[in-house]
C-alpha cells in the first residue's frame, strides 16, 4: 500500500529526515516511536503533503502512484488521512458544514453523486457513535473553543466519515485524559479493517496498550534506527529512549 | 461643478417652495448657502483624506429622470429577499414609484410612506424630525442632500407599537440614470417602547451605469425603543455613492445596525450615533467586499454622552485585486459618560498583494471609569486551515472560498431577520463564486 524509499526532507534549510524507509501492507498497523525532534511528526506531515516541507530526496509510493507529487487535496481524495497533532480552528464554519463539504470533494473526485444535508445527517449519527458523541457538537464552528480532547476526537470523526484507506495519526494521544484516550482509541480499533492501514505517531507506548500495532519503529535523528514487534513499544518505556540513541551511537 | 450643482439645487429648492413647509424652506437654504461656502471637501480635509471624491466633485451630474421607465416588479424581485409581502416604498432613479411599492397591513398609527407624501400628511412628525438629526453643517454632501432631496421614505412607529414585519426602502438606478445625481432622504422614528426593522437598500438594474447616489437617513430611537436597521448598498459598479446614516438614541433604546457595501466604484459611508441618555445599548456590524478598483470607505462615530452605555461595533472587510478600504472608528466618552463599555473591532481580508486598507480607529475618552477596547487588524488567508482544508479533500480554490466566506459570515451571523441573512449570504457566495 505504501512504500518510502529513502526519504529525506528539511525545513528551513535544515534537513529533518534524513532517508527512511518503510513498506506499509494492507490493514497493518505501524507504530512510528521517538523522542522529541526525531522527526516523527514531520514524517506525517510530509506524507499529507505540508508545504511547509521540502522533499529533498527518495520516493514514496502509494497505491501505485507517486505520492510526493500529489497536492495535498489529491492525496486525501486517494484515501491519505492525517489526524492533526493540532487540529485547526476554522471560526464561522460549522462542523458539518466542513466537513459535508471534504466527504463531498472526496467523493466528486471519485466520481461519485454528492450527498444532501439531510442524506449527510444520516451518515453522521452512525459515525457520531463511534465516537461517542451526540450531534450538537456538529453545529459549532469546526475546533474553535473545543478542549483538546474535543480537537482529538473530532479528528477521529472526520476519519470515520472519510474512510481512508491510509490513516496516519499524529500524537493523536497527546494532550488526552484517561476517558478521551479510551475513546478515541476505541474510535480507531473499529475502524481497523483488512484493508485500511495505520501510521501510529507517538511519543509513549501508552497509546499502544489501547491500539496494538503489528510492528513498531523507532525514529532517531531523522532515520529509523530500530523495527521490531509491539514488544519493542514495552522495551522502550522500560528502557528509555536513550537505549535505542545510544545504540545507534555505537552502531 | 459647485456651481452647476447648486443651479440643480436652486432649482429644486423653488420648486419645494411651492409645496414644502416654510420651515423646512429655511433650513433648506441655509443648507445651499453653506455648500456655496465650502464646496467639496479638498484633499486637505482629514475627514476626507483617503476618499477620492474627485470624479463626484469635477463630474457634471444632471437631475435624474423623472419616469420610472418600465421597471417591472419581476426585475426588482431578485432584492425583496424572497418576502414581496413586507411593506416596501420602490424609488426608481429616487423617484417614488406607488405602482412597484407595496403596502401590507401596519398596525393602527404607524406611518410608512414617501417624503414628499409624509410632508403633506404628517407635517408635525416631520417638522419635529427632518433635518434636526444630521445637520447641514455636519458634512458639504449632507448641506447638497439637505438643499436638494426631493423624495426618501419615512417609516414613524408610535409608542409601544411593535411591527412584527420589517419595512423595506429600496432605491434602485436603471440604464436612465446615468450621468444624474440623486440625494435620497430618509426618516426614520421609533417612538417610546416600539419595535421595527428597517431594511434600506441601494441596488441597480444597469450594473454599467455611472452615477452619483447621494442619500441622508436620519433615525430618531425613543426610550426603551428597539429599532435593527440593515443597509444594503450594492449599487452599479460605476457608480458613487455617498451617504451618511445620523442615530439619536434615547435611555434604554437598543439600536443594532448592519452595514453591507459591496457596490459601486467608490462607496463613502457614515454612521454617526449619538446616545442621549443612560442605559442605551448600541450594537454596529458592517462588512465590505471590493474587487477591480473598487473604494468602499466607513467612517463611523459613536458619541458617549452619557453614563452606563455600550456600544460594540465589528467591521469586516474582504479585498481582492487593487481594491482599497477605510475604515474610521471615532468613539467620544466625555467626562460624565461613566461606567461606558465601548468595543470596536476593524478586520480586513486581503486576497491580493495590490489591495490596501487604512484604518483607523480613533478613542476620545475624557471619563475615567469606562472600558473602552479597539482593535484593527489587516491579514491573509491562515495558511494553517488552509492546508487543514486541502488535507481533507478540499481543493485549494475551494478551500480559500470557504474560509473567505467564513471571515465574512461571521458578521453576517448577526443580521437578527433570518431571509436577510440567508440573503448576505448568498451575495457572499455568488461573489466569492466568481472572484471577489
Amino acid at each position: 500500500m505504501l512504500n518510502i524509499k529513502d526519504l529525506r526532507a528539511s525545513a528551513g534549510g535544515v534537513e529533518i529526515l534524513k532517508g527512511i524507509n518503510l513498506a506499509v501492507r494492507p490493514g497493518e498497523v505501524h507504530a512510528i516511536m521517538g523522542p522529541n525532534g526525531s522527526g516523527k511528526s514531520t514524517l506525517a506531515q510530509v506524507l499529507a503533503g505540508h508545504p511547509a516541507y521540502e522533499v529533498t530526496g527518495g520516493s514514496v509510493t502509494y497505491l501505485e502512484q507517486d505520492l510526493l507529487d500529489m497536492e495535498p487535496e489529491e492525496r486525501a481524495q486517494a484515501g491519505v488521512f492525517l489526524a492533526f497533532q493540532y487540529p485547526v480552528e476554522i471560526p464561522g464554519v460549522s462542523n458539518a458544514y466542513f466537513l459535508r463539504a471534504a466527504y463531498n470533494e472526496i467523493r466528486k473526485a471519485r466520481g461519485m453523486e454528492e450527498v444532501d444535508s439531510m442524506d449527510f445527517i444520516d451518515l453522521l449519527e452512525e459515525k457520531l457513535k463511534l465516537v461517542e458523541w451526540e450531534s450538537e457538537i456538529m453545529s459549532r464552528a469546526v475546533n474553535a473553543g473545543f478542549s483538546g480532547g474535543e480537537k482529538k476526537r473530532n479528528e477521529i470523526l472526520q476519519l470515520a466519515v472519510l474512510e481512508p484507506k491510509l490513516a496516519i495519526l499524529d500524537e493523536t494521544d497527546s494532550g488526552l485524559d484517561i476517558d478521551a484516550l479510551r475513546i478515541v482509541a476505541a474510535g480507531v480499533n473499529k475502524l481497523r479493517s483488512q484493508d485500511r492501514s495505520f501510521i501510529v505517531v507517538t511519543h509513549y507506548q501508552r497509546l499502544l496498550n489501547y491500539i496494538v500495532p503489528d510492528h513498531v519503529h523507532v525514529l532517531s535523528s531523522g532515520r529509523i534506527v530500530r523495527s521490531g514487534g509491539k514488544e519493542l513499544a514495552l522495551e522502550l518505556e522500560a528502557r528509555g529512549y536513550e537505549w535505542v540513541e545510544a545504540a545507534e551511537a555505537m552502531a | 461643478m459647485s456651481e452647476t450643482l447648486l443651479q440643480e439645487t436652486d432649482a429644486r429648492a423653488g420648486a419645494a417652495i411651492a409645496e414644502g413647509p416654510d420651515w423646512l424652506e429655511a433650513v433648506r437654504r441655509a443648507a445651499a448657502e453653506r455648500f456655496a461656502q465650502t464646496g467639496f471637501p479638498g484633499s486637505r480635509d482629514e475627514e476626507w483624506r483617503f476618499t477620492p471624491i474627485g470624479p463626484i466633485a469635477q463630474g457634471v451630474w444632471r437631475a435624474a429622470p423623472t419616469a420610472s421607465a418600465g421597471v417591472t416588479r419581476e426585475q426588482l424581485a431578485p432584492f425583496t429577499f424572497g418576502h414581496p409581502e413586507w411593506n416596501t416604498l420602490v424609488f426608481v432613479n429616487g423617484l417614488y414609484s406607488e405602482a412597484l411599492s407595496t403596502a401590507s397591513a401596519l398596525p393602527a398609527g404607524v406611518v410608512v410612506s414617501s417624503l414628499a407624501e409624509a410632508l403633506r400628511s404628517d407635517g408635525a412628525l416631520l417638522e419635529r424630525h427632518l433635518t434636526r438629526h444630521a445637520p447641514a453643517e455636519g458634512s458639504p454632501f449632507t448641506a447638497v442632500n439637505t438643499a436638494s432631496f426631493r423624495e426618501g421614505g419615512v417609516v414613524h412607529v408610535p409608542a409601544n407599537v411593535d411591527l412584527d414585519q420589517p419595512v423595506h426602502l429600496l432605491f434602485v438606478s436603471t440604464a436612465a440614470a446615468g450621468g444624474s445625481v440623486t440625494h435620497p432622504r430618509n426618516l426614520i422614528v421609533v417612538e417610546r417602547g416600539a419595535r421595527a426593522s428597517v431594511i434600506e437598500s441601494y441596488v441597480t438594474l444597469a450594473p454599467g451605469q455611472s452615477y452619483w447616489s447621494n442619500p441622508v437617513t436620519e433615525v430618531s430611537a425613543g426610550a426603551g425603543s428597539w429599532l435593527e436597521h440593515t443597509r444594503i448598498q450594492r449599487e452599479s459598479e460605476a457608480a458613487y455613492h455617498v451617504g451618511l446614516t445620523h442615530v439619536d438614541q434615547q435611555r434604554d433604546s437598543h439600536y443594532r445596525s448592519f452595514s453591507m457595501a459591496m457596490g459601486a466604484a467608490l462607496a463613502r459611508h457614515n454612521l454617526h450615533v449619538r446616545l442621549n441618555d443612560e442605559n442605551v445599548e448600541t450594537l454596529m456590524y458592517g462588512l465590505y467586499l471590493t474587487r477591480g478598483e473598487q473604494v468602499a470607505d466607513n467612517h463611523t462615530a459613536i458619541f458617549h454622552d452619557h453614563p452606563n452605555c455600550r456600544s460594540w461595533e465589528v467591521y469586516k472587510g474582504v479585498l481582492d485585486d487593487r481594491s482599497r478600504a477605510v475604515f474610521n472608528g471615532k468613539v467620544f466618552v466625555t467626562p460624565e459618560a461613566q461606567k461606558t463599555d465601548a468595543k470596536q473591532t476593524n478586520r480586513n481580508l486581503l486576497l491580493s498583494d495590490s489591495a490596501k486598507v487604512n484604518t483607523k480607529p480613533q478613542l476620545e475618552i475624557f471619563a475615567d471609569d469606562v472600558k473602552c477596547t479597539h482593535g484593527a487588524t489587516v491579514g491573509r488567508l491562515d495558511s494553517a486551515a488552509l492546508f487543514y482544508a486541502r488535507s481533507r479533500g478540499v481543493p485549494a480554490a475551494a478551500a480559500e472560498r470557504l474560509l473567505t466566506y467564513a471571515f465574512a459570515a461571521e458578521v453576517i451571523d448577526e443580521v437578527a431577520l433570518p431571509p436577510v441573512r440567508e440573503e448576505l449570504d448568498r451575495l457572499v457566495l455568488e461573489r466569492l463564486e466568481t472572484g471577489v
